[in-house]
């Protein structure tokens, strides 16, 4: 079942498009943002709501990079690994990463704490290598500052 | 010289909200615009010479002409800023939209003025959290200013605008896929005809315009159409945001004339090559613009000059590409990313990104062979202009093509030596 608050926030959304479909992707959001992810149980509700085949709604979210079908983590690290960044050593940021947390990109730690994946460019390619931690930008990386980040995020 | 884009933008970055931005002289230009005939704001774009700044260059004036004008035209229509930038190698947009919200939308109410819009949508990518929250505020001050709502300055004209922030594909940001994100759908791309002009947004005439393009509309009407052409070195009207990424001695973005020579832009602006490192080649803009290299120094970087020489101005942001980074695993990572970003819509791209991708991941690793330079100049001109349904699989071709002309030797030495040179 859908939240009072979380179907406040879709109505709110419903009224930006001419027809509530439209609105399936920010629906999807305000759901992820409540519970983290979309459960098929979620989806169900959703689709209800916006008056659309569960199946419909399912190609949608599929499609997006950061619309999560399945549980993630309570912080969500997105590691940029296109050019700029590969040049600048990506790869030794995504090994101390993997090594820290003993997990590799699509796994969450085993204390729930990440989620590691991949993201293409964070648009801050003169700041090369970069990650974004939640809403959270992380510039200039070096294997050696990755520990101290992630004592920010409990 | 003048920095008419970036002029004001604090070196920290921190946004200039609603106060600043009009004792720099913001908002002037949209009192002048509601004074004046949406046709004649057309006119002056289009004598300005501004060509679109999101990577393909088509001028603004001509592409806002085919909007269908008057009484007899269908409403709603649709103003939308492309603020997806997800091609990598592209940050230029962010600094516009993070420093200088304001001066995006008055260039969207200006520009949304000029083709009637009713509702005008900012499209920016999911990951740009500090973009989206710094214009949303923006936003809200540009409402209570009277900038936006009904009856702009007391004017007969009323425009709505909204934020949509994406979540996340590349394909968000091509044209019609990003018209498809917008009414909730899977980003994959509609045929054209009908062009977005006509038949867009919810099936209404809708213009869709790169962030630094639309940011270029209150200069243009403030200081006129002259004024706008000669800021430039070649003609092509305006300043440019150019950038540089890689390994050079100082990243960054610096708006110049447009037409200024990569060598002013790489040399005096960012420093030249990193100590010890030589520069090999660079992609004029972005990760879908053909390799050029040094004997391209002196090309004025616009749309007419690199086009000249075999490569795109694209997003203006070059990428560097210094002499101790492997040229196959530099392609091999910008193939991957363009398999992974197929939408899938149409087989050449969906079944041949991958198979490019996956040929240069084996040369990379020591077990490719001779006929894999044939397949990857088979799928160079399958995957070419022509043969799929929108531009990212072309896009996709030309840093590969251009790879295999100059860096043609180190595929072929990963290939005799069974491993990359460039690892020990
Ligand atoms: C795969 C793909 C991705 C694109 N991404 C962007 C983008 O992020 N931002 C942008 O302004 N244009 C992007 N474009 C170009 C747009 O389709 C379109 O040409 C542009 O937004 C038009 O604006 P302009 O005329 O002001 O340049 C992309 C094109 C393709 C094929
Ligand atoms: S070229 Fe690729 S991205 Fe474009 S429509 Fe075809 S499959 Fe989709
Ligand atoms: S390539 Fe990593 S931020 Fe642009």
């Amino acid at each position: 079942m859908l939240s009072e608050e979380e179907r406040k926030e879709i109505e709110e959304e419903f009224k930006l498009y001419p027809h509530k479909q439209a609105a399936a992707i920010e629906a999807m959001k305000v759901v992820q943002k409540h519970r983290g992810w979309l459960s098929d149980e979620s989806m169900q509700d959703l689709a209800r709501m916006l008056e659309i085949s569960v199946e419909d709604l399912d190609g949608v979210a599929t499609f997006y990079n950061l619309l999560y079908r399945s549980p993630v983590g309570r912080h969500i690290i997105l590691v940029c690994n296109s050019i700029s960044c590969y040049i600048l050593g990506y790869n030794e940021i995504y090994q101390a990463l993997s090594n820290v947390l003993g997990i590799r990109f699509g796994e969450t730690s085993p204390d729930g704490r990440f989620t590691l994946l991949p993201v293409p460019c964070l648009g801050t390619c003169d700041h090369a290598p970069a990650m974004m931690i939640d809403k959270d930008l992380h510039r200039d990386l070096t294997p050696e500052t990755i520990g101290k980040i992630l004592e920010a995020y409990k | 010289m003048e920095t008419p884009l970036t002029q004001h933008i604090r070196q920290d970055g921190a946004p200039l909200y609603l106060k600043e931005y009009e004792q720099t002289g913001g908002y002037e230009a949209l009192r002048k615009a509601v004074t004046m005939q949406p046709k004649e704001i057309m006119d002056l774009v289009k004598d300005s010479g501004l060509r679109g700044r999101g990577g393909a260059g088509f001028p603004t004036g001509m592409k806002w002409s085919f909007v269908p004008m008057g009484d007899k035209a269908p409403h709603p229509k649709y103003l939308v800023a492309n603020g997806d930038e997800m091609e990598p190698g592209t940050f230029k947009d962010r600094l516009l939209i993070e420093g200088k919200p304001h001066q995006l939308i008055e260039g969207m109410i200006i520009s949304a003025y000029a083709i009637e819009a009713d509702v005008a949508y900012i499209f920016i990518r999911g990951e740009y959290t500090e973009g989206s929250a710094i214009v949303q505020k923006a936003l809200s001050e540009a409402y209570e200013a009277g900038y936006l709502g009904k009856n702009i300055l007391g004017s007969p004209y009323s425009l709505e605008m909204h934020i949509h922030t994406s979540v996340g594909r590349y394909m968000c940001g091509e044209e019609t896929g990003l018209l498809n994100a917008l009414e909730g759908k899977r980003a994959t791309p509609r045929a054209k005809p009908p062009f977005p002009q006509s038949s867009g947004l919810f099936g209404k005439p809708t213009i869709v315009n790169n962030i630094e393009t639309l940011s270029c509309i209150p200069h243009i009407i403030n200081n006129g159409a002259e004024w706008f052409k000669k800021l430039s070195l070649t003609g092509e009207g305006g300043t440019k945001i150019y950038g540089a990424s890689g390994k050079v001695k100082r990243p960054g973005l610096w708006e110049l004339p447009l037409g200024t020579t990569v060598r002013e832009i790489l040399i005096d602006r960012a420093g030249g090559m990193r100590d010890g490192l030589k520069l090999r080649g660079f992609l004029p803009g972005g990760a879908s613009t053909d390799f050029l290299t040094e004997e391209h120094l002196d090309v004025n970087m616009d749309f007419t000059a690199v086009g000249k020489v075999g490569s795109r101005m694209g997003t203006g942001t070059i990428i560097v590409m210094d002499d101790k980074t492997c040229p196959v695993g530099f392609v091999h990572n910008l193939e991957y990313f363009f398999a992974q970003e197929s939408c899938g819509w149409c087989t050449p791209c969906r079944e041949g990104l991958p198979w490019v991708e996956k040929t240069l991941r084996s040369i990379e690793e020591g077990t490719g062979q001779m006929e894999d330079l044939d397949i990857l100049d088979f799928h160079t001109k399958y995957l070419g202009p022509g043969n799929t349904f929108c531009a990212l699989a072309p896009g996709a071709m030309e840093p590969l093509q251009s790879a295999l002309k100059y860096y043609r030797d180190d595929f072929i030495k990963h290939i005799t030596e069974k491993r990359c040179p460039w690892r020990s």
